[in-house]
Formats: structure tokens, sequence, C-alpha cells
């Protein structure tokens, strides 16, 4: 197996509140390969957006990170503001959920994706603006050298996301975050965008992580997925394994509330989400969870090999089987 | 036969917009809503979905007078609502409500949330026992009575969300506007809460419409569909109708766009991808609106516009070339051809 151009070790993000350390990532750890797309699933709270903003050194000084986030050989954790710079936008992109408020509306959308290009590369003027109108070709934008000298108002919720996929690959990063850049578009608009974003992974071999909590999304675009729930990962499955035979009854509840065809009535996960200021000393979902023993009370699982993927449940190997009739 | 509570008829709204253009202001009209029919019988539930900017909240607010209707016909229970004045339309607005979108934005922060639920009483000026009534509607969405005495704050969206039906329950309405009620929230909250919704709807037989642009959520909890484009009704049919056999081509590459969580069915699916995002309302093509977008579209399109009709079974759909045959997603039906 070829070296992950990614790797996070034992990631752990907490911040200083009023009430105390809120552990909003405790200790995961996630491996991209070259050319793959990874999914990150889980619902609000969970840390999913708090890692990768973590380990791009976006959050602010409330936040303490700890572990090892290596990118292509490069440890992220502790890297200087100055040094984060060289790094972001070059080596590493982000996309977020909402694009209008990460342009600048009194630039043109060319020259703003010329600034990104002119700050990491030694290039003229004139040829980073070639290099844009190329680049929101690649993404779909009809007539790009029209739209090149448009302000951000004048593009279309799709559009935009698409101006910012082009933004971030511009100097051809080996890893795009992708955090929920669809949520705000509407379904026939996400597909396109989707598309994109698998086109760009073919194309320019860049990996992709993608950070969602909608599971129809995971079906549709991704190779592999982690599941992350209260700051931890719960399990970690190639696509196909995680429909087909999830391990962990957090993964199998997520599936089983979602509606589907042949559902007269939904099954919801009951309870909620434990208060990250003091989260439960074992399984973070035992209080919410229909198999959970006395020993998932105890000490807080790891990922551990099971079936095809991993899991954190300590009675994945009983559950087979037994979650289906539930 | 089931009653009918609400009849729409050629509902029109338009709302004027500004812009400039130089030194100059302009002002146009934009159709959020271009004659929309429809009926709601009593205990049904009727989906209405589309994209941003189709207009469905607009008419979900226009049913409520929320927003005045610019033309058009809105009768509830036989009472014409367009036109009404404010004392009747107070009274029958105790039999009408709405659950809004943000749990969040639909509380006052800083009253309780005792009163909150007990605020459609005041403001109808109906004397009742306030606690134990609020005890008893909080009981019914599934929180607990002692809840009265907080505030929004403490409670998480999918509460919050109970709290807000509790509060459009509490004149005992027989129709709720849904607009969008799960969309903020998590799949595994928002499951409790729509089958919350479907028990009230048993026990106290509601109608309800429910706005969304979740198809999936729609087709588990609708009885009936209507599918919206730029302001217009495209199809609409009973739920199971729309999801087997899509006739509209607009409806057919909605639901080829939302995705199935099974990896299998993705990889297998023809998809329908749109090129392009819906155009401006304030200059809507010519003939179909969908034309411009639409894989099937020929020269009658953007000449004549389709009219909704039935094409049996209570299916009506607006396509000069509808889908005749039926559509399954899996295998393509084949005929064998005559010797």
């Amino acid at each position: 197996m070829s070296e992950p151009v990614l790797s996070l070790k034992d990631f752990r993000v907490s911040f200083n509140t009023m009430n105390g350390t809120v552990r909003a990532v405790r200790g995961i750890d996630i491996d991209v390969e070259r050319g793959e797309m990874v999914g990150i699933v889980g619902e609000s709270g969970s840390g999913k957006s708090v890692t990768f903003l973590g380990m791009m050194g976006l959050l602010p000084r409330s936040a303490t990170i700890e572990g090892s986030a290596v990118l292509d050989g490069t440890e992220l954790v502790g890297m200087k503001p100055k040094q984060f710079m060289a790094v972001r936008g070059k080596k590493i992109a982000m996309i977020f959920q909402d694009p209008l408020s990460a342009l600048n509306p009194v630039h043109k959308i060319g020259s703003q994706i010329v600034e990104m290009i002119r700050s990491h590369e030694k290039i003229t003027k004139a040829a980073a603006a070639r290099r844009a109108v190329e680049l929101l070709d690649i993404v779909g934008i009809p007539q790009p050298d029209q739209r090149a000298v448009q302000y951000p108002h004048e593009f279309s919720g799709g559009m935009r996301q698409r101006v910012m996929i082009a933004m971030a690959i511009a100097n051809e990063p080996d890893v795009l975050i992708a955090d929920e850049p669809t949520t705000a578009l509407d379904v026939t608009v996400q597909a396109q965008i989707l598309e994109v974003l698998q086109r760009i992974q073919k194309d320019l071999n860049t990996s992709i992580v993608l950070i969602t909590h909608d599971l129809g999304v995971v079906a549709r675009v991704v190779d592999r997925v982690q599941v992350m729930y209260a700051g931890r990962a719960v399990e970690r499955a190639q696509v196909d394994d995680l429909f087909g035979e999830s391990s962990h009854p957090y993964t199998r509840g997520l599936l089983k509330s979602l509606p589907s065809q042949d559902k007269d009535r939904l099954v919801p996960i009951p309870g909620s989400p434990p208060n990250m200021l003091e989260p439960p000393p074992g399984c973070s979902f035992a209080p919410r969870c229909d198999f959970a023993v006395e020993a998932c009370t105890q000490t807080l699982p790891e990922l551990v090999p099971f079936g095809r993927g991993e899991t954190a449940c300590i009675r994945a190997g009983e559950l087979v089987g037994m979650m289906d009739h539930v | 036969m089931s009653e009918t509570i609400l009849e729409v008829e050629d509902l029109l709204k338009t709302f004027e917009v500004r812009h400039s253009k130089g030194v100059r202001v302009i002002k146009s009209q934009v159709q959020a809503v271009s004659g929309v029919s429809f009926s709601l019988d009593k205990s049904e539930t009727m989906g209405l979905v589309g994209e941003s900017g189709s207009g469905k909240t607009t008419v979900g607010r226009c049913i409520l007078r929320l927003l005045e209707p610019s033309a058009g016909s809105i009768k509830f229970k036989g009472t014409e609502l367009v036109g009404l004045d404010k004392e009747s339309l107070r009274d029958l607005r105790k039999e009408m409500q709405i659950v809004f979108q943000d749990p969040y934005a639909s509380l006052d922060p800083k009253r309780t949330v005792g009163a909150a639920v007990a605020e459609p009483f005041d403001i109808q000026r109906i004397k009742i026992d306030t606690k134990a009534k609020v005890g008893e509607l909080l009981d019914i969405v599934g929180l607990s009575p002692d809840h009265a005495d907080r505030f929004p704050h403490e409670f998480s969206g999918g509460q919050r969300q109970r709290i807000g039906i509790a509060r459009a329950l509490a004149l005992n309405p027989s129709m709720i506007v849904l607009d969008e009620p799960v969309s903020a929230l998590d799949v595994s909250i928002q499951a409790g809460v729509v089958n919350l919704l479907q028990d009230l709807q048993e026990e106290l037989g509601l109608s309800y419409i429910f706005i969304a642009h979740d198809l999936s959520v729609v087709r588990h909890i609708s009885d009936r569909i209507a599918v919206m484009y730029l302001g217009k009704l495209v199809e609409v049919a009973p739920a199971a109708e729309i999801y087997d056999r899509p006739s509209h081509p607009y409806t057919q590459a909605l639901l080829s766009a939302v995705p199935e969580p099974d990896p299998a069915i993705e990889r297998q699916r023809q998809r329908t991808v749109l090129q392009g995002e819906v155009p401006s309302p304030i200059n809507p093509p010519s003939g179909c609106r969908f034309r411009t977008r639409c894989p099937k579209a020929e020269s009658k399109c953007a000449e004549v516009e389709p009219l909704l009709v039935d094409r049996g079974t209570g299916h009506l759909v607006a396509c000069h070339f509808p889908e005749m045959t039926f559509v399954d997603l899996g295998a393509p039906v084949s005929f064998e051809p005559p010797d």
C-alpha cells in the first residue's frame, strides 16, 4: 500500500470556554490515499468540521490542538501561522458550505483566483489570468472569459460553489477538503457539483475529503467512509460495506432513521448526543444504544478491525445478525 | 367520500422588486406564484416540493393569508379567505396553523416555553387554565409538562420543533401548514418529529400541507404530492404514483438527482443531470417554464403553455410530451415487436 497523502493520528481538538473544556474531537485517526475520495459522516456536533478546521489552522486561539496531522511528509500540528500560509491553498485547500461568505464581494471573480495563484507561484498577472479562465472552464462555468470579469453577486449559488472549487484547485493541491459543499444547494445543482468533484478527483488525481451529514451523497460519490459520533470515529469501511453490513449500532441507527420506500414508520435514535463538556467515560453512544451493556460504559472503545472494515463497538461480534431485527 | 377542507384556485402572488440600473430605479413585478390550483381533503397530507425559488413557501403563506394573495381564490371549509375581513379571519385562523423551518428563529428567546405555547389563547382571548393546558400540549408532543418554565435555549433543535408543534396545536386546528419542519434537524432526530406528526394526524384528523425540498421525507409522509417549478404546478399525483411513474421531465430529473443511501443503487441509476439552474422569475421563459432546461423541449414548448391535465387516476401533468410508458428505475420495459 502506498503512503497516505494525509494522515491524522490521535488528533484532538478542545476549546476552553467559561464553562470548562469542551472536548470536540477526542482522538481520531484518518488516512487519505492519493486520488481517493473519503467521506466523513456525522451529525451536528460530531466534530467532523472541527477536525479539519483544526488541521488547517483555521480555529480561534481558544482551541487547543494535539496529536499529529501529516500532510505529504510535513507535520501540520504546531506549525506557525506563517508556515501555514505556504501550505494552505498550495498543498491543501478547503471549500465550505456557504460560498458567498468565502468570496470577496468587491473584487471580480477572476482577480480573486489570480490572487490565489500568485500568492503561491511567481507568474505574471496575464499568465495567472489565463490560468484563472482555464480553471473556470474546468469546473464547468460557461463562457469563462466573460464570467471571470464579473462579481460574486452575479453568480448563482451553484456557480459560486464552482468558483470556490476553481480557486481551491488553482495550485493543484494534494488534498481538497470539502465541508458540506452541497448542503445549501438544491438537489439538481447538488448533482452537478458532485460531478465536478468526481471529475477533479479523476482528472487531477486529487484526494478529496468530503464532510457531510447526507448518507445519500456519501453513497453516490465516496470510496471510503468514516462515521463520527461525539468527537470519535465509530466506524470505518469501504462505502459498500458500510451500507451493506455496518457493524456499529450508531451507523445502523442512522440508516434506519432515513425514510425509504419500504418503511411504514421511521425509527429515530432515542435521546440526544452527549454534552461534550463531560463526555461519558465509555462509548459515547452507549446512553442511546439499544445494545449497550455494563462494559460499554466503562472504557472508551478504540477502532478495531472487524469484517472488512473497522468498528469501535465492543459487541460488534455478538451483534452480527441481531441488529437487523430491531 | 372524503370532505374537502381547502380549495385553492388560480392563486397568484406577485411581488414588486426594485433594482437600479445606473442611477435609475426600476420597478418590476416578480410572479412568485402564477396560477396554482389544488385541493386538500380532511386528514390528508399534501406534499409541496420544488427547488428554492419555486414558490412553495409563498403558496403556504398565502393559504394562511400571512401574505396577501394578488389574485385567485382560497376556500377554507367553504369560506372564501381572499378579501375576508380581519375579524372573521382571526376567527378562522384558530383552525389553521403553521410550523416554521427554523426552530431557533421561531421561538422568542426571552419568553418561557409555557408562555410561547399559551400565546395563541391570549391572541384569541380564550380563558383557560394555562398551566394545565400548556402541560397537556407539551405532553402531547412528547415533552414534559415541567418544561413549561424553561427558556428556548435550554432545548435542542428537535425539542424546539416539538414546542413549535405544540403551539400550532394549541387551538385545535384542522389544518397545519408545515414549512420545511424537519429540514434543520439531524436525521436521527428528524425521524422522531416525522413520527409525531403522523401520530397527531391520526389522532386528531389533521390535514397537512407539507412543504419541503427533501423528497424522501415528503414521500414518506404525503398522500399526494404536488411538484412546483417557477411558480407553477408541473405535476400532482398520489405519492407512490409520483415516485413510481413520474411523468413530467422535471419531476423525473428531480427524483433522479436525489441521492439514495445505497451505493449499489447509486451505481446502477440512470441519472438525468439537469443543465443550468432555475431561470429568474422576473422574466420567466415563454410557454413551458421548464423548457430551457428540459431534455425533451421542442418548438411547441416555447409557444404554447402546457396545462395541468389529468392523465387518469388523479395524476395531473403539465407537459406537452409527458412520459406515458411506465418508467421503472430498475430494468427497462421492453415490448416484443409483433410478428
